[in-house]
């Protein structure tokens, strides 16, 4: 069984200065799957992504990424161990063309030495055209060639996760951690986002996402997790997750909450 | 964006400072006769010694967003490194032999350089955890600090290293060789040469995937982070790079003035550097030069013309107009006088 996940998740509780926000959440990512997390406002899902993306630590228990736990690492190193993420707000650099954002995306490639930079060696100009004609690469992969010499903030929002995804891939991630990136799309730009993500699921990516839009999590996931109040809930195919009575109730009742 | 793209322009900018030294060793004094005694050699070796400076403080505070108001610190510890270590060459031990070469100030210029940007590196990694103006304030305290420690004699009195209140004097001209590099319209070259060498390794940096990585992590620390930035190292790193340079210049300073006192590092002139960034555009390489020397000349005519009518005033007046400058530049002219910035961000993006 252990061969057969990417990611667990194993009793992870996460406190903040005593509000318990996780309480001992366990679950297991697989490899090549599309595995949703879905719950109401305030369950516990970006916290959750946050303890992946090495972003918090854990009060109590252990994420582990491949047979390594991530407990203790700095998000960087994330990163470097093959996971990436997009933001559930958008977060983009402000200044800077959507093209140098996905070369951003490739610095760990670069592996720039500050002092190699300031003298400029030859070796890295090498490093730098390489990494243009990559960075072009996926940014055809998420159809932003026509914008990529302009700056971010000319691009209307639906666009802006896109720039977000093309950043994570230029990371070569062995997992990709999505949250809701269906929010602030279009119902035409959410099916576009859809078909991008199985696409790259269909190419070897795992896919852990959050997402709020239902038909959108229950049409793209093999498997879906819920959380409410900072515990799972309940865990499985789409169709069962959604029959399942105590997830209709925590639906129903995120009015208390609201 | 391409590499090679600043040559041009960076060879047109090494010919005119060129020219202008050219001319003024030919005809010494002509400059500030036809600019009516404003431009002196002194004023342009003090533009130059700044941008040293200011390429750091850019890459620091216009390009990694780390804000800095102790700068001042890092140009005192190189000119007073050099100062102590050629001056006080007995106290310290160094055999004449060694101290009286040639060679000896730029092996120390050196060395402080690699020393104050060791110092910086570790005291970074402490505090550029800090953000806004907590950061700022970290800063603003280390530069009083080591003030203070300068003035004070680096707490030891017996040795009167440092020369307390009253600094050191008699720092000797640089020499290459037998020839000293001296009179000032020579050591103008020696400032320029430093000034356009730091000018082409900050556009480098700035045109390298570290320049990309810096604006990135100015713009979204966490977006930068989840792509695999050391964000942390690189603050520092960045932060190390622009206290080296900013020793250098103060090195340079010390073999200029000849004599060192405290009080040309403390707060005042950490404050006329952060103006002079702004004034010239902090996220511009090239706003290091044009920076510095607009504010020097503004402070020259200051002095001559408009302190000359208000006589009740005296020197306090500069930290006065320093300070209002801050504040109007920031209002109303936030890019400075190059501004890199191909848009305005609009306020969505920089929550």
């Amino acid at each position: 069984m252990t061969g057969d996940v990417l990611l667990h998740v194993d009793r992870v509780t996460k406190a903040f200065h005593g509000l318990v926000a996780l309480s001992e959440v366990s679950l297991q990512v697989r490899p090549g799957q599309i595995k949703g997390l879905i719950g109401p406002n305030g369950a516990g899902k970006t916290t959750l992504f946050n303890l992946i993306a090495c972003c918090l630590a854990p009060t109590e228990g252990d994420v582990v990424f491949s047979g390594r736990s991530l407990v203790g690492l700095p998000p960087h190193r994330a990163a470097e161990l093959g996971i990436a993420r997009t933001f559930q707000n958008v977060q983009v650099f402000p200044g800077m063309t959507v093209l140098e954002h996905v070369l951003v995306g490739l610095h760990r490639q670069a592996q720039p030495g500050l002092l190699g930079a300031a003298l400029q060696s030859p070796g890295v100009r090498r490093t730098e055209l390489r990494l243009r004609e990559q960075a072009e690469a996926l940014l055809a992969r998420v159809e932003l060639t026509s914008w990529a010499e302009a700056p971010v903030e000319t691009l209307p929002f639906g666009l802006l996760r896109r720039v977000e995804l093309a950043r994570a891939l230029a990371v070569q991630p062995r997992l990709l951690l999505l949250d809701e990136p269906g929010s602030g799309l279009n119902p035409t730009e959410k099916q576009g986002m859809s078909q991008l993500i199985r696409s790259l699921r269909d190419e070897g990516i795992t896919v852990f996402l959050v997402e709020h839009d239902m038909t959108m999590v229950m049409g793209l996931a093999d498997e879906v997790a819920v959380l409410d109040h900072g515990a799972l809930l309940c865990e499985g195919p789409p169709g069962e997750v959604q029959r399942d009575p105590r997830v209709v109730a925590a639906y129903l009742g995120e009015g208390e909450d609201a | 964006m391409r590499q090679g793209s600043w040559g041009f322009r960076w060879l047109a900018a090494a010919a005119a400072v060129a020219a202008v030294g050219v001319w003024d060793l030919v005809q010494p004094g002509g400059l500030a006769r036809l600019t009516g005694g404003l431009v002196t050699t002194d004023l342009l070796i003090r533009t130059g010694l700044f941008t040293v400076v200011l390429v750091g403080l850019n890459l620091l505070m216009g390009y990694a967003g780390q804000a800095s108001l102790g700068q001042a610190a890092f140009y005192g510890m190189g000119a007073f490194a050099s100062a102590i270590f050629t001056v006080r060459a007995r106290v310290l031990g160094i055999p004449p032999a060694v101290a009286e070469a040639w060679w000896w100030p730029w092996v120390v210029m050196v060395l402080a350089a690699l020393a104050v940007g060791a110092f910086a590196l570790v005291v970074g990694l402490a505090i550029l955890r800090l953000r806004g103006h907590y950061l700022a304030m970290a800063t603003l305290g280390l530069g009083v600090i080591v003030y203070i420690v300068l003035r004070e004699n680096l707490g030891m009195p017996h040795l009167n290293l440092t020369g307390g209140f009253d600094g050191i004097v008699g720092v000797p001209r640089l020499r290459v060789g037998g020839v000293e590099l001296w009179p000032v319209q020579v050591y103008y070259f020696v400032v320029w040469a430093a000034a356009l060498a730091s000018v082409a390794l900050g556009l480098n940096v700035v045109h390298s995937a570290v320049g990309r990585a810096l604006r990135a992590l100015h713009g979204s620390e966490l977006a930068a982070e989840s792509v695999g930035v050391d964000v942390g190292s690189l603050k520092a790193k960045i932060f190390a790079l622009s206290a080296a340079l900013a020793s250098v210049a103060g090195s340079l300073y010390a073999h200029f003035q000849a004599a060192v006192v405290p009080d040309t590092f403390g707060f005042v002139p950490s404050l006329e550097l952060v103006v002079m960034s702004a004034v010239g555009g902090m996220s511009s390489i090239w706003g290091a030069p044009l920076g510095a020397l607009t504010v020097l000349l503004l402070e020259q005519l200051l002095r001559t013309h408009v302190l000359g009518l208000v006589p009740a005033v005296s020197g306090e007046l500069e930290p006065v107009v320093f300070g209002a400058m801050l504040v109007v530049i920031m209002m109303y002219w936030p890019g400075g006088l190059v501004s890199s910035r191909r848009t305005q961000a609009p306020v969505w993006t920089s929550r």
